[in-house]
C-alpha cells in the first residue's frame, strides 16, 4: 500500500496543484505570445491587465450574488466572466487606440513599445487598486471540494488523503476548452488564418489584402479574454491580490520564452513546464520518500517556497543559454 | 541643418533654467506654508536627499538606456544588493556569529560558485556524447555538497542570539567604504545576468533583469543569516553627526541661539545638509565622469553602437562586449545609490523594495529628464522624486477639490480613500505623455 500512498501524496501535493497552476500560466503565456506574435513586443502590462480584468469579474460576481444568482456548486465568477472580458477588452482596445497605435504607425523600435507598456502598467495598476483596493479578496463560492480528504480516506482506506478543489478542476476544464477554441479559431476560421499570416509575414499579409488594424483589434480582444480568464482562474484558485498579478509576470514570461515567443503551442507547454518545475522543486519530498521506504531527517526540499520565482528564472536562463528561440522555435528577432 | 542648430541654441539655457525652477520648488517647500507646501526646511531637505539618491540611480539607468538602449527592469534588485553593503561592511560583527558557522558558509558559497564554473568548463571541454551526463553529475554533486555545508551553518548562525541578531553582522569598518562595495556587489550580479541575456533579443534582457530583481529581493527577505531578512537591521552607523550629539554640544546650542532657531530644528537641518553635501558631491562626480566618458572615443563608440548596431559591428566593434560593459557600469552606479540610501536611512528593511517604486519610477525619471543626457537624468530624478512625495499630499487635496460638488456618500468616500493610488496613474500618464509628445525629455541629448 505504500506505493499507493506515495502516489496519492504526489498527486495531492504536486500533480494537482501544478496542473491547475500550469493551466493558469499557459493561458497567461498564450496572451503574451499572441501579443508578441502580432504586435511584436513584450507586454509588461500583462499582469496588471490580468488583475484589471479579474477586478471587473469580481465586481460583476458581487453584483450577481447581490441579486441572488448563483451557479450552485460552480463559482458564480464563471457567469461573470463575459462581463469581465468585455470590460477588459474595451480597456485594452482603448489603450491600443490611444497608446500603442501611434508607435505602430511610426514603426518604432519594439523596446519603445515595451516602455509604453510600462506606462500602461502603471495606469492599470492604479485603476485596479482604485476599483477594488489592495487587500486580498476571496471570491470563490459554491462547493469547495470535488473530492475532500476525509471521504477519500474512507473510500480508499489509505493513510494519505487526496483533495481536489472545485476551482482546480474548473481551472483545468476551462483551460482545455479555451485552448481548444483558440486553436480552432486560429486554424479554421478566416480571421484566425489572417492573424497567423500577419504574424508570419506582415508585408505578405498586407499584399494579400489583410487589414492590419482589424488583425490587431482581434488580437487585443482575444488577449483580453485570455488575460481575464487566466486572472480569474488564478484568483479563484489562490486569492485575488493585485500585487501577486504583477509578480506572476515573471513565470508567464518564462513560460512564453521557454515555449518560444510567438508559438501558441509552445506557450502551453511552457506554462506546464514552469509550473511543474516550480512545484516539484519547492515541494518537500520527505513524505513521498517515506512512503517509498527512504526515511530522511531533512525535508528533502530542493528550495524553499519563497524562492519559487528563482525556478522560473533558472528555467529562463537555461533556455536562453541553450536554445534562445525556445522549445518550439518561436520568433528569433 | 538650420533646424538642428536652432534646437541646440534654444537648449543651451534649458537645463540651467529647469534646475533653477527645481531649486525654487525646494525653496518654496522650505519657506512657505500653505496648502501646497509644508514650509519646513527639514521636509524640504529630506526630499532633496532622497531626490539626490534617486538622481544617482537614474544616472545609472540612463547609462544603460540612454547610451546603449538596454532595457533594465530589475533596478530594484541592484539597488537592494547595494543596500546590503552598509550592513556587511559597517555594522559591528555579531559575537559568536562567525564562530557558529561563518567559515562554513563562505566555504559553501565557494563550493556553489565553483560548481557553476566547473559546469561551464565541463560543458565546453567534454566531448559531445558525454557532456550532458557529465554536466548533470557535476551539478547534482555540487548542489548536494553545497546544501550539506550550507544548511547546518545557517541554522547555527541563526540560533546565535536569535532575538537580537541571528546573523553574521558586518566588519565594523567605516560606512563610507560600503558605498564602493555596494557598487561592486551590484556589478558582480549584473555581469552574471548580462553574460547570459545580452547579445540576444532586446526584450530578453528586460525579462531576465525582471527575474534577477525579484530574486535578489527574495534573498534579502529570506536569508536571515545575511542581514536578518524581514527582521531588519537597524542602527547602521552614520558618516555624519547624530542629532542627539549636536543637541548636547554647547557650541552648537550657542549657534542655534544666535541664529534664532530651536536646537532640535537646527540639528535636523544640519544633519540633512551634511548628507546633501555628501550625496551632491557623489552625484556631481558621477556626472563629471559620465560626461568625460561620453565625450571620449569610448563614448562616441557607444553612441554609434546604439544608433546603428549593424554598422558598428561591421566596423569591427564588439557590440555584445560593449553592452556588457555599460550594463555592468550602470548597475554598479545603482548599487552605489542603494548603499547611499541604506546609509541615509540607517535601516535595512528589505520589504521596502517594491519594484514599482524602485524600478519603474526610476524609468519615469530617466524618460522625463531626457534619456541620453546625464544632467537630464539627474534633473528628472530630483523632480520626479519631489512630485512623487508631494503627490502624497497633493493627490487627496486634488481629489477632495474635484469631488467637493458631489454629495457625501459612498462614491465620494471611495474616491477619497483611493486617492493614494492616484500617483501610480499620474506616473503612468507622465511617462506616456512624455514618451509620446516629447520623447527626448526635458533636457534632450545634445
Amino acid at each position: 500500500m505504500d506505493l499507493l500512498n506515495a502516489l496519492v501524496a504526489f498527486l495531492n501535493f504536486v500533480f494537482i496543484p501544478a496542473a491547475a497552476y500550469g493551466a493558469q500560466l499557459a493561458l497567461g503565456a498564450l496572451g503574451v505570445t499572441l501579443i508578441y506574435g502580432i504586435l511584436r513586443f513584450s507586454n509588461f502590462a500583462h499582469g496588471d491587465t490580468m488583475a484589471f480584468g479579474t477586478a471587473i469579474t469580481i465586481m460583476a460576481t458581487w453584483a450577481l450574488q447581490a441579486i441572488g444568482i448563483s451557479l450552485g456548486p460552480i463559482p458564480t465568477a464563471l457567469l461573470a466572466l463575459p462581463i469581465g472580458i468585455a470590460g477588459c477588452a474595451l480597456m485594452v482596445l482603448g489603450t491600443d487606440r490611444i497608446v500603442y497605435r501611434f508607435y505602430r504607425k511610426k514603426k518604432s523600435d519594439p523596446i519603445i513599445l515595451v516602455m509604453a507598456s510600462v506606462g500602461v502598467m502603471f495606469i492599470m495598476n492604479g485603476l485596479t487598486r482604485i476599483l477594488i483596493g489592495v487587500d486580498e479578496i476571496r471570491f470563490d463560492d459554491g462547493a469547495r471540494f470535488v473530492i475532500d480528504v476525509r471521504s477519500f480516506r474512507e473510500w480508499s482506506g489509505l493513510s494519505e488523503g487526496l483533495a481536489l478543489r472545485t476551482t482546480q478542476l474548473i481551472t483545468v476544464i476551462v483551460a482545455v476548452l479555451v485552448v481548444w477554441a483558440l486553436f480552432w479559431f486560429l486554424n479554421r476560421t478566416k480571421s484566425g488564418k489572417a492573424m497567423r499570416a500577419y504574424s508570419d509575414n506582415e508585408d505578405l499579409a498586407l499584399l494579400s489584402g489583410i487589414d492590419p488594424e482589424q488583425v490587431v483589434r482581434l488580437t487585443w480582444i482575444i488577449a483580453a479574454a485570455l488575460m481575464t480568464i487566466a486572472g480569474t482562474l488564478y484568483g479563484l484558485d489562490k486569492a485575488f491580490k493585485p500585487f501577486n498579478y504583477f509578480q506572476i509576470l515573471l513565470p508567464i514570461f518564462a513560460a512564453a520564452i521557454v515555449g518560444g515567443l510567438g508559438s501558441p503551442i509552445g506557450a502551453i507547454a511552457g506554462g506546464f513546464i514552469v509550473a511543474f518545475s516550480e512545484v516539484a522543486i519547492t515541494y518537500p519530498w520527505k513524505k513521498v520518500a517515506g512512503h517509498l521506504g527512504f526515511q530522511s531527517d531533512g525535508l528533502l526540499q530542493l528550495m524553499s517556497t519563497e524562492y519559487k520565482f528563482a525556478v522560473s528564472f533558472v528555467i529562463l536562463i537555461i533556455v536562453l543559454l541553450f536554445r534562445p528561440t525556445g522549445l518550439f522555435r518561436g520568433k528569433s528577432v | 541643418m538650420a533646424t538642428s542648430r536652432q534646437a541646440e541654441a534654444s537648449s543651451k539655457w534649458r537645463a540651467p533654467v529647469l534646475f533653477i525652477v527645481l531649486a525654487i520648488l525646494f525653496i518654496l517647500e522650505g519657506t512657505t506654508r500653505n496648502a501646497l507646501f509644508t514650509g519646513s526646511w527639514n521636509t524640504s531637505l529630506a526630499i532633496l536627499n532622497m531626490g539626490l539618491i534617486s538622481a544617482v540611480t537614474a544616472l545609472g539607468l540612463n547609462m544603460q538606456w540612454g547610451y546603449a538602449g538596454l532595457f533594465n527592469s530589475g533596478v530594484v534588485g541592484f539597488v537592494a544588493l547595494g543596500g546590503l553593503a552598509p550592513v556587511l561592511i559597517s555594522v559591528a560583527p555579531v559575537e559568536g556569529g562567525w564562530g557558529a558557522g561563518g567559515l562554513r558558509i563562505i566555504l559553501a558559497l565557494i563550493v556553489g560558485l565553483g560548481t557553476l564554473v566547473l559546469a561551464a568548463v565541463v560543458w565546453r571541454r567534454v566531448q559531445r556524447k558525454l557532456r550532458v551526463l557529465a554536466l548533470l553529475a557535476v551539478l547534482i554533486v555540487g548542489f548536494a555538497a553545497y546544501r550539506w555545508l550550507f544548511d547546518p551553518a545557517v541554522d547555527a548562525i541563526e540560533a546565535n542570539q536569535a532575538a537580537q541578531f541571528g546573523n553574521l553582522g558586518g566588519l565594523g569598518l567605516p560606512v563610507l567604504l560600503s558605498w564602493p562595495v555596494g557598487a561592486l556587489f551590484a556589478a558582480a550580479a549584473a555581469w552574471g545576468v548580462g553574460k547570459v541575456a545580452l547579445g540576444l533579443r532586446s526584450d530578453y534582457l528586460a525579462i531576465a533583469t525582471l527575474g534577477i530583481g525579484e530574486i535578489i529581493v527574495a534573498v534579502l527577505k529570506n536569508e536571515e543569516w545575511l542581514a536578518r531578512g524581514v527582521k531588519n537591521v537597524t542602527s547602521i552607523p552614520r558618516p555624519v553627526p547624530y542629532e542627539i550629539a549636536l543637541q548636547r554640544d554647547p557650541a552648537f546650542i550657542e549657534r542655534a541661539q544666535n541664529w534664532g532657531m530651536s536646537v532640535a530644528e537646527l540639528s535636523g537641518i544640519w544633519v540633512k545638509l551634511c548628507y546633501a553635501g555628501l550625496f551632491g558631491a557623489v552625484l556631481l562626480l558621477l556626472i563629471l565622469l559620465a560626461e568625460l566618458a561620453l565625450k571620449s572615443p569610448w563614448g562616441r563608440m557607444m553612441r554609434a553602437i546604439r544608433d546603428n548596431e549593424t554598422a558598428a559591428e561591421a566596423m569591427g566593434k564588439d557590440v555584445t562586449g560593449r553592452h556588457l560593459q555599460i550594463f555592468v557600469i550602470g548597475c554598479a552606479v545603482m548599487g552605489l545609490a542603494g548603499a547611499m540610501m541604506i546609509t541615509h536611512d540607517g535601516l535595512m528593511a528589505p520589504t521596502q523594495y517594491n519594484p514599482l517604486r524602485y524600478t519603474f519610477v526610476i524609468w519615469v525619471m530617466v524618460i522625463v529628464g531626457g534619456s541620453g543626457n546625464n544632467w537630464g537624468a539627474a534633473l528628472g530624478g530630483i523632480l520626479i522624486w519631489f512630485l512623487w512625495i508631494k503627490a502624497e499630499s497633493w493627490g487627496p487635496q486634488l481629489i477632495s477639490l474635484l469631488t467637493s460638488p458631489l454629495p457625501a456618500g459612498a462614491v465620494k468616500q471611495h474616491l477619497l480613500e483611493s486617492s493614494p493610488h492616484m500617483r501610480f496613474i499620474a506616473m503612468g500618464l507622465i511617462l506616456l505623455l512624455v514618451l509620446r509628445f516629447s520623447p527626448r525629455g526635458l533636457v534632450p541629448e545634445k
